[in-house]
């Protein structure tokens, strides 16, 4: 028989693929496709945040009573007792002949369900859609959110996704410090809901008496101060405009105190409301108000055009970056909690990694050399399949930017184990037959047909198995699977078809030299 | 060189009650400790926090134990040594869902006075999740026995994938046991191990299996009990040289890996053993006890074959236009 032949043609072709594509990852080249490490291995931050989403239907129900407000003032139409609750506002319009106004002013709210009780009681929900919706909005406008933040800080690839309904994961590479890594925890937690409210200055002298049930009943709110939580401001409940009205917001510094600042910028909607507002309030206090404490509450001594503010309070310069970066990139539109959290330092990924690759190689080195102690040249054919295989997996994973995780590198250990498996199964099918005293060439071909279908049997069985695992598993796991599945679709092509293309190949030459001892291990 | 003379056949099927027994004791043994013991379950199925700690010097256990003692919050906590002297890790059953300052925040600031050290890992994993994995986890294992159990059924017959199912289950319930005995942390990675055993005893056990169907179909053997020693005997040196050769290389990763894989590679290298000494001695016996009958198989079989010549008889007659 010819040396060429088409198994042995294969097998270099697929040889050659495994070398080329491995090699990026080896060496780690710039260009070119190359296996990424996990979390665990290169160190780094992985978490699965939730979003608190019923939270976001109040703030909807928030801002649905702040765009009440502020067109029943501009109209000067009379209501009273605007509440809001938990999903609900309520107010009553005091003149029923402007109800029509009010109804076509309500109607271009998309999503409300308008309940006009007797006495011109108005009780105002979203729809079961609506809510729907405004969940669901919550969740990809915190992903967006979240992301842009991270972006902003400037670690290498933040990663931010959705995951099911509710969820978020955030994966950060590349965190080196513990510090750093708080750093970037704060800054996706900020809310960052910013607030300018009125300071109810009629009853502003009853404020340290009053409880927030009382606060409540005529619709204001208590706040504290955020330098001095024993200065209490009362406010009204309603807004009169929040942070989603904010286009820009830099840190800037005070000229007499040089403490850092953070101006910000309205829309020219935001601007004409606190354009409106400041001409009517004149004399009166406005606060500022940050994720539920008041920054300051300046007196309104004109009104301010521009649509321009600042926010001050003892700032760190830090402080005032992270709260300028979450007052571009918007306010989470939820409160987000941590469901999960996995980090992983530079260092121990690092040890990680040298141990495994120990591991690798003594275990590779023990299975090559078992395999040419017992075999002879039969075990030395399998060595280089079972080297191929190596480089398939590290081929094919980078191929499709896999990322090899500590159970990933686990499971190529494992692999390497049982790749040989099927040379093992093969040749001793090889050494019964010619032990039965059949030919050489007919031990071969008869070795590799009675063993296949305890292989494909096996084989299928523990791909099954590793499908299942990558479907129920998470993260890491999911790489085990990965490498385990790699590997025995791999050892398919090299154990099996590589191996026989190579006896094949040197059949001649085996046949001839009737050295049986040297080529199998068997007398 | 050689281990095992192929030509040789063990009676292994005469001595299959005492093996069967010693299983059973070990099982039973397994199911008892489950029981009374009971598995640890690590913090991705339990939720918790866990913080990995590395002092500059051998960690100052006493004192930290002490310090946490004091705090409300880290009262539950328990603290051991992890690997080596300088090493520890943290274990709390609780966690903090505030993004921006969490437990391993506070963990760092009060452990300030014990010495320098670096924290190396901060895993949390609230409730809802833990929740979550374990019954992934479960779903995990009960399909990946339906899966085998309806793919042993389909290539070679009921009896086969009972006998072979419960074999996997005499593996899994030792290996289990050896968890609770060594208190092994049920992580996410030891399921992925008792997966890998189950799909590696599998391995084995259908080797030993297609060999009984080759002897089955092939042989003029009428007694079931010399085909499966022939069989077994026959395959002896390749099932436990492939597990030398696993073994060896789990062996090398439990050494080696590193203190993060040691549950994982000590669960593998118990399955590993566990599982090759099932293959040989014990999976064949439940086929025998489940009274596999060769002539039915064989008659079976004719008739599959019978079927599919009639059928590619037909088809034959069909393309030829005489139907």
């Amino acid at each position: 028989m010819q040396f060429l032949n088409y198994r042995l043609v294969i097998f270099a072709l697929v040889t050659i693929f495994g070398i080329v594509f491995s090699i990026p990852s080896f060496l780690q080249t710039d260009d070119g496709k190359k296996i990424s490490l996990g979390l665990d291995l290169q160190g780094g931050l992985h978490m699965l945040l939730g979003v608190e989403t019923q939270k976001a239907v109040e703030g909807k129900i928030k801002s649905i009573a702040a765009t009440v407000k502020y067109f029943s003032d501009n109209e000067d139409i009379l209501i009273e007792d605007l509440t809001i609750h938990k999903d609900n506002l309520n107010f009553i319009l005091l003149d029923s002949d402007e109800s029509s106004k009010v109804d076509t002013m309500l109607a271009e709210i998309k999503g409300l369900d308008i309940n006009k009780g007797a006495d011109l009681v108005y009780t105002i929900q979203l729809t079961p859609i609506e809510t729907e919706v405004v969940k669901d909005l919550a969740v990809g406008q915190a992903v967006e959110t979240i992301r842009n933040r991270l972006d902003q800080f400037g670690l290498a690839e933040p990663s931010v996704t959705r995951q099911g309904k509710v969820d978020i994961v955030v994966e950060l590479p590349g965190i080196k410090t513990p510090q750093e890594e708080q750093r970037a925890r704060e800054l996706i937690a900020k809310p960052a809901n910013l607030e300018l409210m009125e300071v109810n200055e009629l009853k502003s002298d009853q404020v340290y008496k009053m409880t927030a049930e009382e606060a409540k009943d005529i619709g204001n709110l208590i706040l504290e101060d955020t330098n001095n939580p024993n200065i209490k401001y009362l406010v009204k409940q309603i807004p009169i405009l929040t942070g989603s009205e904010v286009v820009d917001a830099k840190v800037a510094f005070d000229q007499q105190t040089n403490s850092p600042i953070i101006n910000f910028t309205l829309s020219t909607f935001g601007a004409k409301v606190f354009g409106d507002f400041t001409s009517r309030s004149i004399g009166k206090r406005l606060a500022v108000v940050l994720d539920g404490k008041v920054f300051s509450a300046p007196s309104i001594r004109e009104r301010i055009g521009g649509g321009s503010g600042q926010i001050s309070g003892n700032f760190t310069v830090q402080e005032a970056g992270n709260v300028a970066i979450a007052l571009r990139s918007g306010a989470l539109p939820a409160p987000v909690l941590m469901l999960e959290k996995r980090s992983v330092g530079p260092s121990l990924g690092a040890d990680s990694i040298n141990a495994s690759m120990l591991a690798l190689a003594s275990g590779f080195l023990l299975v090559v050399l078992f395999m040419i102690v017992y075999y002879g040249r039969a075990g030395v054919i399998s060595n280089v399949a079972l080297v191929t295989n190596l480089f398939i997996i590290i081929a094919v994973m980078a191929m499709f930017g896999a990322t090899l995780t500590l159970p990933g590198m686990a499971g190529i250990v494992l692999t390497v184990g049982m790749a040989v498996d099927a040379n093992v199964i093969i040749n001793e099918r090889i050494r019964e037959l010619l032990k039965q005293g059949k030919s050489v060439h007919k031990s071969i071909e008869d070795g590799y047909k009675n063993a296949m279908s305890a292989i494909l049997d096996a084989n299928v069985t523990t791909l099954l198995v590793a499908v299942i695992l990558y479907v129920y598993g998470t993260g890491p796991i999911k790489g085990f699977a990965i490498t385990i599945s790699i590997g025995i679709l791999a050892s398919m092509i090299t154990a099996i078809l590589g191996t026989h293309g190579i006896y094949q190949a040197f059949l001649p030459k085996i046949a001839k030299d009737k050295n049986l001892k040297k080529w199998f291990g068997v007398n | 060189m050689e281990i095992f003379k192929s030509n040789k056949t063990y009676n292994f099927m005469g001595k299959r009650l005492p093996f069967l027994a010693f299983s059973s004791l070990l099982v039973i043994t397994s199911f008892v400790l489950l029981f009374t013991k009971g598995l640890h379950l690590g913090i991705d199925f339990s939720g918790g926090t866990l913080v990995q700690v590395q002092y500059t010097k051998p960690a100052p256990i006493q004192d930290i134990r002490d310090i946490l003692a004091q705090n409300e919050k880290f009262a539950k906590a328990s603290v051991t040594e992890y690997g080596s002297l300088e090493e520890i890790i943290i274990k709390i059953p609780t966690i903090s869902t505030s993004i921006g300052n969490d437990i391993g925040d506070d963990l760092r600031a009060i452990l300030q006075p014990t010495g320098t050290f670096d924290v190396r890992r901060v895993d949390m994993v609230g409730p809802k999740v833990g929740d979550a994995l374990q019954e992934k986890g479960i779903m995990a294992l009960s399909l990946a026995l339906l899966v085998i159990l309806i793919y042993v059924s389909f290539r070679f017959e009921w009896r086969f994938a009972i006998a072979s199912i419960l074999a996997l289950i005499h593996d899994i319930s030792i290996a289990l046991g050896a968890i609770v005995l060594f208190s092994v942390d049920v992580n996410l990675d030891i399921l992925a191990a008792i997966l890998t055993i189950l799909g590696y005893s599998l391995n084995d056990t259908i080797i030993v299996f297609d060999r009984i169907r080759e002897g089955v179909t092939t042989s003029k053997e009428n007694e079931l009990n010399t085909v499966v020693n022939e069989s077994v005997s026959n395959t002896l040196s390749r099932t436990t040289l492939t597990s030398l050769t696993t073994f060896l290389t789990v062996l090398t990763l439990y050494l080696f890996g590193g203190e993060i894989i040691s549950g994982f590679s000590f669960t593998l290298l118990v399955g590993i053993v566990v599982g090759t000494y099932s293959s040989i001695f014990i999976a064949a016996s439940f086929l025998v006890q489940l009274n596999f009958s060769i002539s039915s198989y064989r008659e079976s079989e004719a008739l599959k074959e019978k079927r599919s010549k009639e059928k590619d008889k037909l088809r034959a007659q069909f393309e030829q236009g005489t139907v």
